[in-house]
């Protein structure tokens, strides 16, 4: 009220008398409450209730007959549990999960480092060319491998030609096909998630492991390699759980014939329309997911609080 | 000293071939002149890209995608601005459990969200419907744009806010005339990474669209499961064609590195 | 013999020459300055001795040696950056363990010779500790022993203590000297502010745009500077134009009403003559005359400013009871000739030193 006195006319013309003072948060507890109402009540109504439907749907059986009965049981899971070909499904999806994401730390890691030592105008340009693919529609790039690997054959042509391969490989409706595409569309988290752990490497600490008698390779292994680590794992993280659930790509590639886990799911669904065998593939596949990200995280920050803080 | 090797460009060389490979012959068998698909020896033609024409569920497709990003990007912010500010500049009860919920989307996978919304829409008479398709892309994208307006509000400095409050501006006044401008560029970029992932999504979007209301990617996607042949390559090219045009406007604006790899991530 | 020479280095980047020409010899066990504003070429010159980047011409020996033709890894020098860069993944013990382990010298050894590195620095406790979890201080004494312990011919310094808050450099200046008294280790420090230079080294150069302007011991530079840029850097002084010409008691400057004697050859002609304010005192004749613009009390000292017909000048007196002139009133300042510095005139360097001043 003080500072009201002081220039009371103009306090009057812009604000009437019942103006707040100036905001303390102890006597607003519920604003963020209301200013997060809008988000909590999307996602309640949503997210919350359409999962937990989910999961309540792959608890009911299906017969060819009757369709969908309103029971509740835990069939579905056993079933999968029980059978072969769901595990042979399961199986292929995380082999296909780990590979791609070895593949992309493999090349991403590496690729990020030389993209840091490159000089101003190169280096613009080479990011544009690693990230742009992220926003190219996953139809798009996977069309493009499928152009690749079977119609023009291009690539078969080019192992040939030169000489690495005496007879054509099959890259359509196989794992490799799938691995090859899908490190395509991923590898650039991988890139951006070591880029991150990059940018807060001290430029200087190479020169100073240089300065204490350390060959490159040492320097590489000793000094860069450990500090880039988290960065690494946590790429891999990202890069592993979307391969998991890849849809469009595996759907493509591996067509009819080769499923993983989410194509799956979709076969069940608009397919076969066994809707509760669907849902319990997506319901194992969220807890695989998210097992995998809050465990792997807990893990990776766990281990390097200690370091990196 | 810091220079790359002989070795590290050759590697450096061939990645950015394999990741330019594939978008590359998209482009190229898009101008054959042949009937099927071929590079195109015998002369470029730009007989498929006037096919798209004769198409015109292509045409549609676009346009649906465009109106679903744009409506559902813009939704998104007026959602995630307000949680992004109690989230950044108050100490409540939940604080850290409202942004994991927030952010979660990034962890379901899109195949569990697409059934999810399938069974719901479907019980609630949404089903197929634009207002659905909507509803489930503004869930999926606003992690994208709270991030981006996180880290914009959280870096923004308050004593700003209370020197308004001090010279008699209301909060609604504070707001609108000091703090949206300083997170503006975080709103934006925030809206612009929405609608990116909004038009680019496939897998969840493949089981709540119609044949009356899809998207682009969706229709390109069902069309490739049944035959691949120019005409889908010519409509991806054009699609490829527009991506890297806004992404050059993009990283000329804003910067692409600072929209993909943000400052709020750790 | 000396030990370290510079023979005529050079650096350009582009057609920017960041380092022109530099000559400079250090003798074994010295603590030498290269002291300069930003962008003088101070750190590129330290980086091409260090090895970090190639020289364009030029010769750089170390005891005998062509340090130019060794790899950065082999050069076996300690350098001290001023990001400390220190390795984060490795504990402070790690870190000093580091260099040894490179030499391939044997585990007890190493583990007695990083101890002492510590218990030099005075952080024999820290062994354990990741650098995080230690202050800014802390983190240079680590960047220092690890730079030590290696037993390093040289010792290069970039900007150490700049980091660092007004009271811990003080601190550290004390430390460091020290240190250098304790191994003898020649080295050579980097640094913009000129009264780290002075308080450390045994000698300074004065570097300015890629060219060293003088060398000489901190007091020296400081008492009879070489031009006008070294006065005005190091500390503030007093720059008045005026004429040389020879007169029948030698050669004298004459600036505005007053004539002052050249010690040194000087060929007649426009010049310059640099008096610290410290050293003008009030006279009642022979000097420059001017009037009191403003005087301001700072404690222990007086400031005035007078403004006479060659300029501007600043005055300061101790505050010592004895009577000084008022505001406005007209006065007589003067200076021993020992005191003040004669340079040609040299609008270039003159006003470079403003710049950085």
């Amino acid at each position: 009220m003080s500072m009201a006195a002081s220039t009371e006319s103009q306090v009057q013309a812009n604000a009437p008398a019942t103006a707040p003072p100036p905001r303390r948060p102890r006597r607003w507890p519920w604003t963020p409450y209301l200013l997060s109402a809008p988000g909590l009540a999307l996602f309640a109504v949503l997210l919350l209730v359409p999962l937990v439907m989910t999961f309540l749907l792959s608890l009911n059986s299906f017969s060819f007959y009757g369709g969908i009965e309103n029971v509740w049981q835990i069939g579905n899971y056993a079933d999968i549990v029980a059978d072969s070909y769901f595990h042979e499904v399961f199986l292929r999806t995380f082999r296909i999960a780990a590979v791609v994401t070895i593949l992309c730390a493999l090349f991403g890691a590496p690729e990020a480092y030389i993209l840091r030592r490159m000089k101003s105008p190169w280096r613009g340009l080479c990011l544009l060319i690693v990230l742009g693919p992220l926003l190219i529609s996953v139809v798009s790039r996977t069309l493009g491998w499928a152009l690749l690997f079977g119609s023009t054959g291009l690539v078969n042509q080019g192992l040939m030609g030169l000489g690495l391969i005496a007879t054509p490989i099959e890259f359509m409706y196989t794992e490799t096909g799938v691995i090859i595409a899908l490190t395509h569309v991923l590898v650039p988290f991988m890139v951006l998630s070591v880029w991150a752990s990059l940018q807060r490497l001290d430029p200087q600490v190479e020169n100073a492991a240089l300065s204490l008698g350390a060959g490159p390779l040492t320097v590489m292994r000793r000094v860069v390699l450990p500090q880039i680590v988290p960065g690494i794992l946590s790429g891999s993280i990202i890069v592993f759980a979307l391969a998991a659930s890849a849809f469009a790509t595996p759907a493509i590639i591996g067509g009819r014939r080769l499923k993983v886990a989410a194509t799956l799911a979709y076969d069940e669904f608009l397919n076969t329309l066994n809707w509760p065998l669907g849902a319990t593939v997506a319901v194992l596949l969220l807890i695989a997911n998210v097992v995998i990200i809050v465990g792997c995280n807990r893990l990776v920050e766990r281990r390097y609080k200690q370091v990196f803080e | 000293m810091n220079r790359n090797g002989p070795i590290a460009l050759i590697f450096h060389v061939l990645f950015l071939g394999f990741l330019l490979a594939p978008i590359l012959i998209v482009c190229a068998v898009a101008f054959t002149s042949q009937g099927y698909l071929s590079l195109p020896t015998e002369g470029l033609s730009l007989r498929w890209f006037r096919a798209i024409g004769d198409n015109p569920e292509f045409i549609r497709a676009f346009k649906d995608s465009l109106l679903l990003g744009a409506v559902s990007s813009t939704l998104a912010i007026l959602v995630a601005v307000p949680a992004a500010l109690a989230i950044a500049r108050h100490q409540f009860f939940g604080r850290e459990a409202i942004q994991a919920l927030f952010l979660s989307p990034l962890m379901v996978p899109h195949i569990v969200l697409g059934i999810a919304f399938l069974r719901f829409f479907t019980m609630i008479g949404l089903g197929g419907t634009f207002a659905g398709l909507v509803l489930s892309h503004v869930i999926i994208i606003l992690p994208f744009a709270l991030r981006l307006i996180l880290a914009a509000s959280t870096g923004m400095d308050r004593a700003v806010e209370n020197a308004a409050a001090s010279l008699g501006a209301s909060s609604w006044t504070c707001f609108r005339r000091v703090t949206l401008p300083l997170i503006l560029p975080g709103v934006a970029s925030g809206w612009v990474l929405a609608f990116i992932n909004s038009f680019d999504e496939v897998t969840m979007t493949v089981f709540i669209a119609s044949p009356e209301t899809t998207t682009l990617p969706v229709r390109l996607f069902l069309y490739i499961q049944d035959n691949i042949d120019p005409l889908v390559a010519a409509v991806s090219a054009v699609l490829i064609f527009l991506t890297v045009a806004a992404m050059l406007v993009l990283d000329r604006v804003y910067g692409l590195e600072r929209l993909l790899v943000g400052k709020g991530r750790d | 013999m000396a030990y370290l020479v510079l023979d005529q280095l050079t650096k350009r980047f582009g057609n920017w020459t960041a380092v022109d020409n530099v000559s400079l010899t250090v003798e074994k066990g010295e603590l030498i300055s290269l002291l300069g504003p930003s962008g003088c070429g101070k750190t590129t010159t330290l980086q091409m001795i260090a090895g970090f980047l190639d020289a364009d011409g030029g010769r750089v020996m170390l005891d005998g040696q062509d340090l130019l033709a060794k790899k950065p890894n082999e050069r076996g020098l300690g350098i001290v950056f001023q990001s400390y860069a220190l390795f984060p993944h490795m504990t402070a013990a790690e870190n000093v363990a580091f260099g040894l382990e490179m030499r391939r010298i044997a585990r007890a050894d190493r583990d007695r010779m990083v101890a002492d590195a510590l218990k030099l620095v005075g952080l024999e406790q820290y062994g354990d500790r990741h650098p995080r979890r230690m202050s800014g201080g802390q983190q240079q004494r680590v960047a220092l022993a690890r730079a030590l312990v290696i037993k390093p011919s040289l010792l290069l310094l970039d900007e150490p203590l700049s980091n660092l808050d007004a009271k811990m450099r003080e601190e550290m200046q004390i430390e460091l000297r020290r240190i250098q008294r304790t191994v003898g280790t020649t080295m050579i420090l980097v640094t913009h502010d000129q009264s780290e230079a002075m308080a450390l080294s045994d000698r300074v150069v004065v570097m300015n745009k890629g060219r060293i302007q003088q060398v000489a011991t901190p007091q020296e530079a400081y008492d009879h500077p070489a031009n006008a840029f070294v006065a005005n850097f190091l500390g503030r002084t007093n720059l008045l134009p005026g004429m040389v010409g020879g007169g029948s008691a030698g050669t004298v400057i004459t600036v505005a009403d007053s004539v002052w004697p050249v010690s040194q050859p000087m060929a007649a002609g426009p010049g310059a003559l640099a008096v610290r304010p410290e050293k003008i005192g009030f006279v009642d004749a022979g000097g420059l005359s001017g009037t009191v613009l403003a005087r301001v009390f700072q404690g222990t000292q007086w400031l005035f400013e007078i403004e006479t017909a060659a300029g501007r000048l600043m005055v300061i007196r101790q505050h010592d009871g004895s009577p000084l002139p008022a505001e406005r009133e007209r006065v007589m300042v003067g200076w021993r000739p020992d005191d003040m510095a004669v340079m040609p005139a040299d609008p270039d360097t003159a006003s470079g030193a403003r710049e950085a001043a």
